[in-house]
């Protein structure tokens, strides 16, 4: 990939296969991760009846996951009030399920119109925020599981179980920050 | 480069005693990029350029940054669509 281009109303770029095979991979992975937490979700006679989706009321115990959907509230200070932990699970159980239709949805565009095989992107504007979104989104899983630092150097020492994955990390990193230039210019 | 500003004032709800404004924080995480929480910010509540470069440069270097404010029900949508963008957002009462 050289990086993406805007060309009028889209945003275009060229991956090749083995590009192609990493990004659908790790997406595709993110993609299970959600579906798996939705299953999650209390059955619920009453939801069923109303049609309103009721998430779980806690966070995951899984670190990637629970970056994907943090708290509403900030809740690792020393010790959160009561109310602040009623509040962030009422909160969560309101808002999760439309998150994770979000994040899913996003992913799914992606899976949608990265070619398997390599070969030309063509974005709409929109498809592009879908990007931007599903690409962070798998950072914020890699950076968790790599343990990313802001000041992560290029790369690790060859006998750190990280340093092959760094180098998709960053290559990420250059992705999204190149789409991010093209749709705001 | 310019955008069309478009900035929100906190909307103050007086409601009996709790009339504390509720505040929308963004906290700095390792991953997000500058450029990207920047667009972020101007995308989901229409600020300039500027303000959302000094608001995400606030988050880069204070740790933290107040992004907007108002009634609960306002600050509970911008947290989730901050969650949706992936930054990472939390809400609470202004004391």
């Amino acid at each position: 990939m050289r990086g993406w281009r805007r060309r009028g109303e889209q945003v275009v770029a060229e991956v090749d296969r083995q590009e192609a095979a990493i990004l659908r991979g790790l997406v595709g992975q993110v993609l299970d991760m959600l579906a798996a937490r939705e299953q999650d979700a209390p059955d619920d006679e009453l939801a069923e009846l109303t049609g309103i989706r009721v998430g779980p009321s806690t966070a995951p115990d899984d670190p990637i996951l629970s970056r994907l959907l943090p708290d509403f509230h900030r809740l690792d200070d020393d010790k959160p009030s009561k109310e602040d932990l009623d509040s962030a699970a009422a909160l969560r159980s309101l808002h999760e399920p439309e998150l994770l239709e979000f994040k899913t949805g996003v992913a799914q565009i992606v899976m949608d119109t990265c070619p398997p095989d390599g070969g030309q992107i063509h974005l709409s504007v929109e498809q592009a925020d879908a990007w931007l979104s599903a690409i962070n989104d798998v950072r914020l899983a890699l950076g968790t599981a790599l343990d990313v630092t802001e000041d992560m150097p290029d790369e690790l020492p060859e006998d750190d179980p990280r340093s092959s994955h760094l180098g998709v990390y960053h290559w990420l990193t250059w992705v999204q920050e190149s789409l991010v230039t093209a749709v705001s210019s | 480069m310019t955008t069309p500003v478009e900035q929100h004032k906190p909307e103050v709800e007086s409601v009996g005693s709790e009339d504390h404004p509720w505040l929308t924080v963004v906290w700095n995480d390792p991953v997000n990029l500058m450029s990207y929480v920047t667009y972020v910010l101007q995308k989901i509540f229409g600020y300039s350029r500027e303000k959302a470069t000094k608001l995400m440069l606030d988050v880069h270097h204070k740790g933290r940054a107040i992004v907007s404010s108002g009634s609960k029900e306002k600050v509970e949508t911008d947290v989730a669509k901050l969650h949706a963008a992936g930054l990472w957002a939390t809400m609470q009462q202004d004391s």
